[in-house]
Formats: C-alpha cells, sequence, structure tokens
C-alpha cells in the first residue's frame, strides 16, 4: 500500500530553523506498522531520520510517538487503522519530554517523576525465611498498575504536565498505588500524607481521560489516580482542596440532589480561607451581574428524600 | 422523537442559557423534551462523587436510567461530563451481572430496577444520529457564511471511545465539525479541541485551570477562530467566565466568544439571538453576531 507520513523533524546542531515538518510517500505491505513504515524510511530513503525501538512487540515500551496528534506505541500501531481511506499519517515526537532528535525523546522528566514517588517496597521488618510472602488476592488489586512498561505515553498527553512541569504525572502515580496498595510496604501513610500534601500530587490530576485513553497497557492511571484520592479521603484526609471539593459535592448530592454551585467554591477552599476566596470574587461577581447566575437559593429535587436513603445507605455500611 | 430530558446540574444552574437555547433549538427540530420523567433523577456525581465512592456514583446513575427505563424513552443530555459520567457507568453496570444485581438492591426500597436498557446520548449525537446532518442542513434559514468556528469537545465526550461507542458510532469523532459545516460556518481545527479546558481543577489549583484556558482560547483564536462551540457546560464556565483572568496571564485581551452548541444551531434556524441569551456571556458575542449579519 502507498501511504504518505508527514514527520517532524529536530536537529539540535543545526544553528538555525532546527525543526521542521517532512513528508515521505512510500510503499509498504498492507499490514505494516507505524514502526515498519519509519524503519522503511530510515533503511530506503533517509538515513538521517533518528528513531528509536527495540523488541517491536509492545514489551520494551521504546518506541513511543505521536500518531495523528495522539501517543502510541508505533510497533503496536498498524498503518491501515490510523489511515484507513489513505489518509496522510503525521508523526511527531512524544509532548511534555524533551526531544533529543527527530522522533527520540529524553526519558530523564519521566525517570525523575518515578524517583519522587520512591518506586520500591518499603517493608518494616525482615521477614525469617527469605521472602516477603504477599497472597494472591492482595496482589489483584495492583495488577493493572504493574502491567506499565515505562513507555511515557501517558504522560506524553498529559494534560496537566503541558501546563505544570511540576506535576508527578500519570505513570508515577499510577506507580503510586501500586506501592501504597502492596500489602508489603509499610510507608502507605507517609505515602498517602506526601502525595495529599504535595504541589504536583494525586488533587493536580482533572480527571481528563488522556492516559487512560493512551495507555498501551491498560494501566489507566487515572483510575489509580482515582484509587488513591479514594484512599487518601479514608485515611483522614480531608483538609486538601480537593478532598472538600469532592466533599461538597458529595454534601449537596445528599441533600439536594443536585451539585450547589453557588457553596461548592466556597466549601472547596474552606469557608475561612480568605485568600483564596478573594481569588474567586470577582469571577464570580461577573457571573452574578452578568448571568444572575448560579443562585445563592438552591432547591431541592423531588423525591429527594429516596436519593438521601441511598446515600445513608452507602455511609452505614461504610 | 421524544426523550426523556435530564437537563443536568449546570444548565438549571451557572449557565441557564443552555437550558434556554436548547429548549428553543428542539422545538424548532421537532425534538420532544419530557421533562416529568427525570424530574426526581440526581446529579450524575460529575466525576467527583465518584473520587469518593465509585460504587454510590454508579448507583446514582443506576437509579437514572431505571427512572428512563421506567418512562419508556430514550434519554436525552445536554452536558458532555453528564454523557461521559453516564456512559462510563453504564459500561461498568452492563459488564458485570453480579455487580448490576447488588446496585440494584439498593433500588429496590424505591420499587425500581435498573434492566440495563439504556443508552444516554447527548444532543450532539442525537443531531448526529437521529436527526441527521441532511436534515440539520434543511432547516437552516440563516447560513453563517464567513464565520470561523473553532469546536472544542473537552474531554467526558471523547473518553474513553470505548465507553462512548466511538467504534460502533465513527462519526461522534467528528460530530462538532460536521455540524460546524453543516451551518455553513467554516471549522478552525487546533490541537486544544480535544484537550480538558481546566474546570475540574478550577476550584483545586486555579493557576493550571486558568492557563489551559489561555492556551486553548489563544490558539485557538490565532488560528483565526471568530468563537468556539462547546457541547460542554463546564467547559463553557471556564472557558468564557475564566477568560478574563487568562487574558491576563498572557497579557494581551484575548476575547473569543464560547459559545453552547445548541446556540450555534438556534442563529442558524432562525432562533433570535436574546432568546438564547447570548448576550448573557461574560465575553461578549457581539463582534462575532454582527460578522453574520445579526444584532445582538
Ligand atoms: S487524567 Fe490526570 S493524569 Fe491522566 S492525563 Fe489527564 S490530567 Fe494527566
Ligand atoms: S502507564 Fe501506560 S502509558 Fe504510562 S508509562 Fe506505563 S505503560 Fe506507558
Amino acid at each position: 500500500m502507498n501511504v504518505n507520513l508527514k514527520v517532524k523533524r529536530f536537529d539540535p546542531s543545526e544553528p538555525t530553523k532546527n525543526t521542521w515538518w517532512q513528508e515521505y510517500q512510500i510503499d509498504i505491505h498492507k499490514d505494516s506498522t507505524v514502526l515498519d513504515a519509519l524503519i522503511h524510511v530510515r533503511e530506503y530513503e533517509d538515513t538521517s531520520l533518528a528513531l528509536r525501538c527495540a523488541c517491536r512487540a509492545s514489551i520494551c515500551g521504546s518506541c513511543g510517538m505521536k500518531v495523528n496528534g495522539s501517543a502510541k506505541l508505533v510497533c503496536k500501531t498498524r498503518v491501515a487503522e490510523v489511515s484507513p481511506g489513505g489518509e496522510q499519517v503525521v508523526i511527531e515526537p512524544m509532548g511534555n519530554h524533551p526531544v533529543v532528535k527527530d522522533l527520540v525523546v529524553s526519558l530523564d522528566t519521566f525517570f525523575n517523576q518515578i524517583k519522587r514517588i520512591e518506586p520500591y517496597v518499603q517493608p518494616d521488618h525482615i521477614p525469617e525465611k527469605g521472602e516477603y510472602i504477599a497472597s494472591n488476592e492482595s496482589m489483584e488489586n495492583l495488577l493493572t498498575a504493574m502491567n506499565c512498561i515505562m513507555c511515557g505515553c501517558c504522560v506524553s498527553d498529559c494534560t496537566v504536565l503541558e501546563v505544570d512541569d511540576n506535576f508527578i504525572g500519570p505513570a508515577a502515580l499510577a506507580k503510586a498505588w501500586r506501592f501504597v496498595d502492596d500489602p508489603r510496604d509499610s510507608k502507605r501513610e507517609n505515602r498517602l500524607n506526601n502525595l495529599n500534601n504535595e504541589d504536583g500530587g494525586i488533587w493536580d490530576c482533572t480527571r481528563c481521560m488522556q492516559c487512560v485513553e493512551v495507555c498501551p497497557k491498560g494501566v489507566d492511571p487515572m483510575d489509580r489516580i482515582m484509587d488513591l484520592r479514594d484512599s487518601a479521603i479514608s485515611n483522614g484526609l480531608t483538609n486538601s482542596f480537593g478532598a472538600r471539593h469532592a466533599n461538597s459535592v458529595n454534601k449537596s448530592i445528599k441533600h439536594s440532589g443536585r451539585i450547589d454551585e453557588f457553596r461548592l467554591p466556597i466549601e472547596s477552599k474552606g469557608y475561612f480561607n480568605i485568600k483564596e476566596i478573594f481569588k474567586l470574587l470577582i469571577p464570580g461577581l461577573r457571573m452574578l451581574i452578568k448571568k444572575q447566575s448560579p443562585s445563592p437559593f438552591h432547591h431541592k429535587n423531588p423525591n429527594q428524600s429516596k436519593v438521601k436513603n441511598i446515600f445513608k445507605n452507602f455511609e452505614e455500611n461504610k | 422523537m421524544k426523550f426523556a430530558f435530564y437537563p443536568g446540574c449546570v444548565s438549571r444552574g451557572a449557565c441557564p442559557e443552555l437550558f434556554e437555547s436548547t429548549i428553543a433549538v428542539c422545538e424548532k427540530l421537532g425534538i420532544e423534551l419530557d421533562y416529568k420523567s427525570m424530574e426526581s433523577a440526581s446529579c450524575t456525581g460529575s466525576g467527583i462523587l465518584q473520587e469518593k465512592n465509585l460504587k454510590l456514583g454508579d448507583t446514582l446513575n443506576a437509579r437514572n436510567f431505571a427512572l428512563a427505563e421506567k418512562s419508556g424513552l430514550p434519554l436525552l443530555t445536554i452536558c458532555s461530563t453528564c454523557q461521559g459520567v453516564m456512559s462510563q457507568a453504564n459500561a461498568r453496570l452492563l459488564a458485570d451481572k453480579e455487580y448490576l444485581k447488588e446496585i440494584n438492591q439498593e433500588l429496590k426500597s424505591e420499587g425500581l430496577e435498573y434492566k440495563g436498557t439504556v443508552d444516554p446520548k447527548h444532543l450532539l449525537w442525537v443531531l448526529m444520529e437521529d436527526i441527521g446532518i441532511d436534515k440539520l442542513k434543511s432547516l437552516v434559514v440563516r447560513e453563517l457564511k464567513g464565520l470561523k468556528l473553532a469546536p472544542f469537545y473537552g474531554c467526558y465526550i471523547v473518553r474513553p471511545s470505548a465507553a462512548l461507542k466511538f467504534q460502533e458510532n465513527p462519526s461522534r469523532s467528528t460530530s462538532l465539525e460536521e455540524i460546524i459545516k453543516a451551518v455553513g460556518a467554516s471549522v478552525v481545527d487546533f490541537p486544544g479541541k480535544t484537550q480538558c479546558c481546566g474546570f475540574p481543577i478550577l476550584m483545586i489549583n486555579q493557576k493550571n485551570a486558568v492557563n489551559m484556558v489561555a492556551n486553548h482560547t489563544s490558539t485557538a483564536k490565532d488560528e483565526g477562530a471568530d468563537a468556539m462551540v462547546t457541547p460542554c457546560p463546564l467547559c463553557h464556565l471556564n472557558l468564557d467566565a475564566y477568560q478574563p483572568e487568562a487574558s491576563k496571564t498572557k497579557n494581551e485581551p484575548i476575547n473569543l466568544p464560547i459559545i453552547h452548541l445548541p446556540q450555534l444551531i438556534g442563529l442558524a434556524i432562525g432562533i433570535e439571538p436574546e432568546k438564547m441569551k447570548l448576550n448573557k456571556h461574560i465575553i461578549s458575542t457581539k463582534t462575532m453576531l454582527s460578522e453574520i449579519g445579526v444584532s445582538p
């Protein structure tokens, strides 16, 4: 099949114009992967094209790139999938990682994020016999997180990392969950405390699901972040903006069936946090004046007692 | 065409203009909205309640689905976030019979049971799949020629694509663009269209949330957009109401009007702007409206 690849190039040794787009028209087998196509280019069309790959079987995690705007392992992506009608295929290096050359990125940022969460089991005793035994059931919960092959695709497309490079990031947070919930680890509380309090911690994720969508291994990093949030709140860490935000939503749905948009911002900040509430004041007033909303008068839905009962049942059974 | 109408919290709260414009547009399109059947439905949890207790969130959604099922009508929403949360809950409920059974236990005392037949649909998808682009085109009385519009999907109506059934309904991935073209306007493509608007962390990390608004609106503007269209009231809230803050981070006014999907349709099928409260946005729609010869 014939395909047109549009590749984003970068050569740091060029003094000017070191970034440019280059197109390649190639003829490849219909079952080729995007990686096959790129290797074809490097072998037969342009030996200067830099790319990284190793296993070609989506195990090593080396060939993450952006294909048509979203991060993928190119060895796991067929050309026919991304160009079903013969459309041009746009290939760029992953986002949120520094580019070394062309499609090769540095994984330093990625591993610095991973290091932040102390990615090793920290037991509090030495077992009598050589091994730490954990039951199958106690490890099942961790299987998704343990599938991570450190490819960096989730980091590439994370919307928070685009505006804030201090965010711990999806892969590292998923890994953090893997240790928080490991029965052999003794630092659960510490870990949750840090992840809860740290700038760039669990509450900074926007729940945009980019990481869930692009992760080639079903780690579903965002869901692991939700597991961490749930654990933090259950562990009594309720004083963050995020936890207060979740608790306020819980309270208003229980009370009226709907989110109380007037109280939610104030309760998230805390009623006495004057400095933070002040920041909400101007946009809030603008809304009140222009839209006459959200109204401070919050109405209950009809039959709300039924919804309230569901909340009560959950609270009692917890 | 009649639907059990689930307006969500925001269209009855901070974005009343979405509610009004939906009513006006649906009437003209021949979409009958039944308010009664979902009147006691609760909030979906918005993904926020789910951070605290996923099962509780799923139970509330199962209850809402049971109410829709009882009405015998398909379920329609006008909020992308509601759509996403409902689709995800539905996927979990339908994937595991035992789980659904447990959750139905919670609904028993109210005499409700969710049988698993609901397929919640956003107005955007109803326009594509039930009304159809051709019918929409035939209803256009004011072609929005010359207007350059940037689509903004946000997150919940595009991810996770499996729960949202993108494979079964491939037109969902380009629906906004198709509709923009159908009303005679042109599409301004930009990479942020399927990214997060920042709203979910607005009250947690305002700086990041506002920077997201700044990036999306200024990129769309630089690409030539006269306005941005979104099917999500939460995206609207952040992109519109916090755009003045976003402008400050860029040290220049961005001034990109953000309009709701039904407002776009309404303009094209001849509904008056005041009726759709196009004058109630924080970022004025005046210039955009005068471009298509409408006085606000
Ligand atoms: S869900 Fe959270 S961690 Fe995942 S990509 Fe979005 S912001 Fe990043
Ligand atoms: S979580 Fe998934 S996408 Fe992220 S690094 Fe691990 S395998 Fe790659």
